[in-house]
Parts: C-alpha cells; structure tokens; sequence
C-alpha cells in the first residue's frame, strides 16, 4: 500500500471522525449536564436530514435545508424534552433507556407515516461537489474537507460556549451541583430544555450534513447512534474534549481497520478468505477498542471516576 | 406483600389454563404465542437478576441468548448432518437431545458471562450499560460474518429436538416442557433470592458501602450473579431456538437485549414475576396491533412511554397496589 | 376480596378472553370450496419497508384485476426479523390454514421459513429472494421462484462487463451470504482480471476508505452489490470522489424506489434486471399504467415480481383446483400467464429461465428511470439446477 493511499486513508478516517463527533456532542452534552442517556438522539438526528432533505426539495437551496434541520431538530428536541424527557432526570437509568427507546419507535414510524418509505433526495450543493487536490498529489472531495472544517468549528464553537459565556458557566455549574444552581435562581428548567434542544440541533445538523452524502432513510439513526454512544464511552462521558478524541479515534481505527486488516491477513491467506475474514474482524475493531479502554481506564480517557 | 403473591400465582395459572383453553379449541397457534412468552419471561428472569436484584442494567443480554440460540443450532445441525463437530484433540458429535444441549447453553452462556462479566464489572452506572452493549455488538457482527454457521442466514434446524418421554413437536407438550422449565427456574431464583447470597447482593445494590463494611466482596457477588443470570437467559435461547426451529444473529442484536429489558420494565423491576407478566402483554401487543394499523410501532412506542412514566413498578406494581387500596 | 376468588375472577377472565379470541380467529378460517387462501409474509416497516410494499401492491393490483372473488389475502409484517417471519409462518399455516405462501424480501428470512413450509405440504412462491440452498440439492416441488435465482442479475453483470470490453474490474459487497454469493456470481461468468475484491460491512453507510482503495487500484472499473439505503450512499459518496469508471451493478440498488434518492449520481450507471418498465408487451404496458395510476408512483422490480406471482396463482387456479394438490402444481409449472417480463418458463428447479437485460439509468423529465440497452444473457438458467433432483 502506497504512503498516499496509507495519508489518504488517515484523512477519511479524520473525517469520519468528526462526523461522529458531530452526533457524539449534543450527546455528551446532554448526559454531562442533566446526567440523561439519550437513546432518541438517532432520531433527531434522522429528522434533521429528513427536514433538509424535504426543504431542499422545495426550495432547492442547501443553505436553507441545514437551518430547516437546525431548527426542526431543535424544536422536536424541546418538544419530547418539555412532554417526556424532563420527567425521566430524577428516574434510573434503566427507565430512561426504556422511554427513549420507545421514543425511537414513535419517532420512525411517525417519520415513516409522514414521508412514506422510500428514502429521500438530498444532495451536495453544486458549489462544494467535486474535488481538490492537496499537497502531495491527493485528490480530495472537497465536501468531506468542509464536513471536516465545520466539525472543528462546531467543536471550538462548544469549548468557547462553556468556558466563555454566562450559558456555559451555568452549564458547568450544573453538571457539578444541581441543586446548589437552582438555590442560585438559575430556572434550571429551562437550562434544560435549551441543553437538551442545543443537542438535538447538532444531532439534526450532522443528519442533514451526514444525508447529503448518505442514504436519507428510516432507521439511518441507528447505526450512527451506537457508533456515537462508543465515541463518547471512549472519551468518558460528559467531556466534550473526550467526544472529540474518541470520535477521531474511532474514526481512524474503523478506517484504518477496515483497509489494512484485508491486507495483513491477505499476506498469509488465500485473498478471497482474508478479505472475508479481515473485514469482519474489522467490523468487531472499535468495539475491541472500546472493551479495551475501559478496562483500563473504566471512566474513559477523559472522563471523572 | 401477600396480595403480590396472590397476583403471581393468578398469572402463572393464566400462562397453564390459556394454552390448554387453546387445545381444547384446536387453536394450536395461540399454544404457539403461549410458548413464546414462557420462553421470552424466562429470559426476562435471567436478566432480572442481575437487573432488578443486582442493580446491573446489562445492555447485552441478547450475547447469552444469541450464545444458547447457536449451541442449539449448532449442535443439533451437526447431528442433523451427522458429520461431528470436532475430530481432534477429541471427538465431539452434534446431539439432537434437548437436556445435552440446555447444559451445554448453559455452560457456555456462563463462560461466555464470566468474560464479559470480569471485564465489564471493572466499570458501573452508564458504562456498564455500554460497554455490555459494545460487547453484544461484537457478537453481532461476529455472528454474521462467520460463515460456517450460516452467517446472516443463520441455521434451520428442520426437525424439533427430542426430549426423552415426550414428542416435542406437538405444540402442547413442548409447551408444557418450556412451562415446567421456566416453574423450576422460578422455584430456583425464588429460593436464591431469599439465601444468604441473595441478600448480599440485593445488599450490594441498594447500599454498597454497608455491604462492605459487613465484609460482602461486591464485584465477586455481583460477577457470580451476572454469571447465573447469563445461564438462565441462554437456557432461554436453546428453548427458543427450537421453538422457531431455527437461529440466526438477530437473536444477539441489540433490539433483543432491550426487548427483554421491555419485558421486565412492562411487569414490574425486581419482581420475580415481573418479566412474566411484561412477556405476555408485549407479545399480546405485538401480534394484536400488528393486525391493527401498519404503523403499529407508534402505539407499541406509546404505551411503553406511558408505562415507564406514569406506571413505576410495572402492571405487578400497578395491580397489586390498586388492589391494596380496595380493601 | 379472599386469594380464591381473585384465583377464580382472574383464571374466568382470562380463559374467556382466550376463547374469544381463538373464537375470532376460527371464524375467519371457515371457507368453501374453490377458495384460495394466501398467506404473504413480507417487510412492512423499518428501513426496508419499500421493498415490501411494492410487492404487496404489484401482488394485490394483479388479484384486484383478476376479478376472483374467492382469493383471500392475509397480510403479515415480519419486520425484516427471521424470528418474528418463521411465528407468522406458523400462524399462517395453523390458524388461518392458508393454502399458498408468498412475500418474503430477504433470503435469510426465505431460508427459514420456506423449507418448513413446503415440508407442511404449503405452496411458496417466492417474489425476491432465491437463495442458492433452495435452488440446488434442496429445491422443493412445492417451491416455485417467479424472480430470480440469486446468483442470475450478477452473472448477467459479469457478462455485461465482458461484453463491454471491461477486463480489470474492482468489486465489492457487504460480508453476508448474499453479497458473498453475489461475487461468486460476478465471478462466474466475468472473464477479466480483478483490480480488487474488498467486503464492506453490512449496514455500512461510509465508504470514503473504499472509494479511496478503487482510486489506487488502477482498475477500469467497478462492480458491486450494496442493497438499500447502503447502495444510495454509496453512489452519492462515488460520484463526488471524481473518479470517472463505469459502474455496474445489479438492479437492487438502481430500482424505482430508490433511484429518486440517488439523483443525478446514478446517470448513465448499467445495470442488469430481467424487467424493466419499457420492455415492449401489453401486459407490461398495462401493468405500468395501472401502477401508476392506483398509486400514484411508477411500479419497481419488486412490484413487477409481486404482480407476476399473483399472476401465476391465478393462472394455475383456472386450471385446477387447490385440493388436488397434483393438478395445481402441474398447473403452477405450465406458467401459462402473460408475465410482465416476456418470455417466461420454469427450469426443473422451479425457477425462472428467462432473458436479462442491460439497462442504463436515464432522466425523463424530473423522473429518474431505466431504459434498456442490450440483453446480458438469453434464455439463462442458474447453475444450481443441475443438482436438483426434480
């Protein structure tokens, strides 16, 4: 394998990366400060790129399908927080698992009934399809490069939120102390319901961000949704920094694995065996790598024992 | 405490009197549906012990019922084949008698528990949740990648395993198997719960640190009770592999584990006879609503939503508390 | 309240309520003579819902245009579980006694339903799924596949690739029994060199490290068979990647219900099927504009498939009656109905002999379709039918 495939292969799984970093945030967010596991957050994520692609069909503009997912991320996100998620803070985290699993029942049947069951069109914009060459003679599209760019800027974006603003010092507050911040007067509940809807905004912009090069479909919340739920046990749950590197770790070791297990094997098996058997190996990597940190570190590498 | 018992013993009655209303009917598939749930609360009783006495929300109970779904499909189609299963270092051959292939679920689903277990325990609250999910996953993908045992396809066993006396295929008998299983199962748990051990480990749920200052090893306690709770579920999934007559990888997806979750939420944590009760009414939504409306789903999403808010304890908690009040 | 009578209150209301509802089922399974019971077990929610829903109403126009007043349909949702389709199986034959089964999408959820069906003395007649274990040793007399052997769309597409001068191809599929059998298929009849042979996960949605390993490979071009929603994405991610091979691939992922996903990504793309909405018969025109018409999309593959075994069922009911089992499976084998597809025949194995085309995607007006090129193979039979003893 040659050194540009190898550099490619390590920007795909950057990019991989912070595309799950972009689901893993809003979930760590919302365990961090309201201490709440968050199974439903697939389906906010899958409304966002259902809400994209159904605005893009309309109007044909990209920009207004990612404030449609945006917006209508955050508002369902209100909405289940404000009826059925704010009831479950005080609750086990058997019953939370239990009610937002049945929220993701509700939610992709209800999706199914409203959009039928064929996936949607939602595609890059015309002005970020194609690719760039970058140094070292590696052809790059340039839409997976600004997935990347608006990863890194969601991520600043948050450590600027908690560590600069008013918001986030409350936020911090919270995850520490919660009933000393609401002996401060902080209306906590409101607190809430803006974490939680600022969550669900994220989930909703990485489905509609993720949909334009996926499959905009029922159930595409799923799959992204465990993935997530490794990135942020990886990273100890609650920690944004941790989100961010167990996101990129997970990313470029399923990539990595993914291209170099096939090979490794294929040097001392027949092809055909070992590009069966090192894939599947290399579907088992991360969770292996997840098994294997909290073994060692039972609270993520990031995270408070 | 005693209405309790009561209703425990009016819903094991109800699991017996349906099915044998059903034969005398000739309606052989609600004898069916019957073995379903006896099959699926036995799962539920497993879970329930490391989940409801244990205080540990394992995620991943579908790896012990997935593993007791292949040591049936396994070892029943290498005697359908009849080619063995292993020739060296010693021979093993397939067997098509149902209590060799319950022991060896068994024994494989706590081996299999002691692994996870070891490795798991080292972590508590929310990452035991996912990192027993994370290890179903593997088995998942594992399971559907490996391609002597079928793969995605999974494994169709044509005829059912034989049990000595009794012919299995028809459907009240084996019914009445599965039932007497899951009485025995019950009788053991029951006595469990009440041991010294019991009390430990309700002890290391509800107040750890007194647990130990009594002198309780919690991990060991809490390990030695995932390890039977394990077994029991795999014992579960032999059974419910030879009532499909067939096993496959959805058996250790993640939908499974939080299934039987379901089962235990609907009927009450930590009530022995919870997972009966949630079993029955889930698999009575899941056929009735089917026939309803397509979108199904909703109102099964629904009702759980209800149930978990507004009705804590589960239709046990509900029911024997409302009867309370009554008198 | 004493324990007895909550004992006595309960067990009463409870096996009341189990006779009502054994009572409910009894009364649907009443019949006469010469009614045909059909039970169709097929995926009707979750992520491969399209599927199923174009089989049941490619399935249901035919029975609607039939006429017959005496076919009963019963309809069960498997949700895509192999668990949950062998209990409808169950239910089906022992409740509702239906004579025929049909419906099932995916080979894994076939492969362990029909076996014991047609052991039960059942008809299946399978709209999609032809698993290689049915088609070969275990092939049934009561099995009949009106779609295809699994392995057929991908030797066309080997075939195709040969023909259109192709000889160092790259290809890929999930790691499961069908996308293994799809590359053994591929393989069979593809003559040239492979560029790389790479299995992606099942579910995968990312393809960026594969896309990447096809750029290095110096190949000329690319086959694959990524079903559903892993298909869509897929072609999008290709065709941003700016390489320019030809792909090819089987119809699953250049289907109706999908193509409008795809966009613009799949212009120009071939693929191979053994229906497509302008091959040139009456019946077939008949059946697009009515499709079209009753519900408002044009008819994919599957709904095609699903029309066709409704066809066949009925076709074999003018014939003979449903008691003599004999006569109607004699009859089934004539395939004597006028199939969508042209030219259909049953080969020994009680699966499809039939042409395979090569088609291409286009654009007619904002709707993207298919349209025929050539025909990858004439007449073709799978290699599996050799080895069944019928």
């Amino acid at each position: 394998m040659s050194t540009i495939l190898l550099i490619e292969q390590l920007l795909n799984g950057l990019q991989f990366g912070v595309m799950l970093f972009l689901m893993a945030a809003g979930l760590t967010l919302i365990f961090g400060v309201m201490g709440l596991i968050n199974l439903a957050h697939g389906s906010l994520y899958m409304v966002g790129a259902f809400a994209a692609a159904g605005v893009a069909g309309l109007t044909g503009s990209f920009a207004l399908a990612l404030i449609a997912s945006l917006a209508a991320a955050a508002m369902f996100g209100a909405l289940i927080e404000l009826t059925v998620i704010r009831r479950l803070y005080k609750r086990d985290h058997l019953d939370q698992v239990l009610a937002t699993f049945a929220l993701i029942l509700v939610f992709s049947e209800g999706t199914r009934w409203a959009f039928g069951s064929f996936p949607l069109f939602l595609n890059i914009p015309d002005m970020l399809s194609g690719t760039v060459m970058l140094p070292g003679g590696i052809e790059y599209s340039l839409y997976r490069l600004t997935i990347i760019g608006i990863g890194l800027l969601v991520a600043a974006g948050l450590f600027l939120l908690i560590s600069k603003t008013r918001v986030g010092m409350r936020i911090r507050a919270g995850e520490n102390d919660r009933e000393m911040i609401s002996a401060l007067g902080v209306d906590i509940s409101v607190l809430y319901t803006l974490v939680f809807a600022l969550g669900a905004a994220l989930a909703g912009l990485s489905g509609a961000l993720v949909g334009a090069i996926q499959s905009v479909e029922v159930g595409m919340g799923e799959p992204v949704l465990i993935l997530a739920f490794v990135v942020i046990v990886i990273g100890g749950i609650g920690s944004i920094k941790g989100a961010l590197a167990g996101a990129i770790l997970v990313g470029v070791t399923d990539t990595m694995g993914r291209t170099l297990l096939p090979v490794i094997f294929g040097s001392f098996m027949d092809p055909s065996a070992a590009t069966s058997v090192g894939s599947a190996l290399a579907s088992m990597l991360i969770y292996i790598l997840m098994a294997g940190v909290l073994v060692f570190k039972p609270t993520g590498l990031f995270g408070e024992a | 405490m005693l209405r309790e018992t009561h209703l425990n013993g009016i819903i094991l009655l109800a699991l017996l009197i349906v099915p044998l209303v059903a034969l005398a009917l000739n309606e052989p598939f609600i004898i069916t549906l019957a073995t379903k749930v006896t099959i699926l609360a036995l799962a539920g009783v497993g879970l329930n012990l490391a989940l409801g006495q244990g205080g540990l929300i394992s995620f991943g109970h579908a790896i012990f019922f997935g593993l007791g779904g292949y040591s049936m499909g396994i070892l029943a189609s290498h005697a359908q084949s009849f080619t063995p299963l292993m020739e060296a270092p010693f021979l093993i051959e397939g067997t098509n008698l149902m209590p060799v292939i319950w022991i060896v679920a068994i024994v494989v689903s706590c081996l299999a528990a002691l692994l996870v277990g070891l490795l798991s325990l080292r972590t508590s609250g929310v990452y035991f949740i996912m990192v027993t999910l994370a290890f179903g996953q593997m088995f998942y993908y594992f399971a559907i990648s490996w391609p002597a045992y079928g793969g995605e396809d999974g494994l169709v066993i044509f005829v059912r395993n034989e049990f000595p006396g009794l012919n299995t295929l028809v459907p009240i008998q084996f019914f009445g198997l599965c039932f007497a299983v899951l009485c025995a199962v019950l009788f053991f748990v029951s006595k469990l719960n009440k041991s010294a051990f019991g009390l430990a480990l309700s002890g290391a749920h509800f107040n750890p640190e007194r647990a130990e200052t009594v002198g309780i090893d919690i991990t060991r306690v809490r390990l030695v009770a995932f390890v039977i709770s394990a077994g029991i579920t795999g014992l579960a999934g032999a059974l419910f592999a030879d009532l499909n007559r067939f096993v496959s990888p959805t058996m250790f997806s993640w939908h499974t584990s939080g299934q039987i979750m379901i089962f235990i939420i609907l009927g009450g944590v930590a009530r022995l006879y919870g997972p009966i009760a949630g079993a029955a009414v889930y698999i009575i939504l899941e056929h009735y609503l089917g026939a309803f409306s397509e979108y199904w789903q909703i109102y099964l999403g629904l009702i759980l939503l209800f149930v978990v808010l507004f009705a804590q304890g589960g239709l046990i908690g509900g029911l024997s508390k409302r009867e309370a009040a009554h008198d | 309240m004493n324990f007895k009578r909550i004992v006595k209150l309960g067990c009463g209301a409870l096996g009341a309520a189990a006779a009502v509802m054994a009572l409910s089922t009894a009364a649907i399974s009443e019949g006469h003579g010469g009614d045909v019971k059909i039970g169709m077990i097929t995926t009707l929610t979750g992520g491969g819902a399209g599927l199923g829903i174009d089989i049941r109403d490619g399935f249901m126009l035919a029975v609607e245009q039939s006429g017959k007043d005496n076919i009963e349909v019963f309809v069960e949702d498997d949700q895509r579980k192999p668990e949950i389709a062998v209990q409808l199986a169950d239910k089906l034959i022992q409740s509702e006694q239906v004579d025929i089964m049909t419906g099932i999408v995916w080979s894994n959820l076939a492969l362990a339903v029909i076996p014991s069906a047609t052991a039960q003395g059942k008809f299946y007649i399978s709209p999609n799924a032809g698993p290689t274990q049915l088609a070969g040793r275990g092939c049934h007399e009561n099995y009949f596949n009106v779609a295809w052997q699994n392995d057929n769309l991908h030797e066309a597409a080997g075939a195709y690739t040969n023909s259109a001068g192709l000889s160092n191809t790259f290809i890929l599929a999930p790691n499961y029994p069908a996308g293994q059998d799809a590359l053994t298929g591929f393989k069979r009849m593809y003559e040239g060199e492979l560029a790389g042979e790479v299995y992606t996960r099942l579910g995968q949605t990312d393809y960026a490290a594969e896309i990447a390993q096809i750029r290095a490979s110096g190949a000329d071009s690319v086959f694959f068979f990524l079903p559903g929603g892993m298909g869509i994405s897929f072609l999008k991610q290709y065709a941003d990647s700016g390489i320019d091979l030809p792909v090819v691939g089987p119809a699953f992922s250049f289907d109706q219900g999908i193509l409008q996903a795809v966009g613009a990504a799949a212009l120009g793309v071939k693929n191979t099927s053994q229906w497509s909405k302008d091959i040139d018969n009456a019946a077939n025109a008949a059946f697009v504009e009515t499709f079209e018409a009753k519900y408002g999309r044009l008819p994919s593959l599957y709904a095609s498939q699903g029309f066709d075994a409704a066809n066949l069922i009925i076709s074999a009911m003018g014939k003979a009656d449903i008691t003599d089992q004999d006569a109607f499976r004699a009859a089934l084998l004539e395939a004597d109905f006028d199939s969508v597809r042209g030219d259909f025949e049953f080969g020994n194995n009680q699966h499809p002999i039939q042409d395979i085309y090569v088609r291409e995607v286009i654009q007619e007006g904002d709707v993207f379709t298919n349209k025929i090129v050539s025909t990858g193979l004439t007449d073709h039979q799978d290699i599996y039918a050799a080895e069944c003893a019928l």
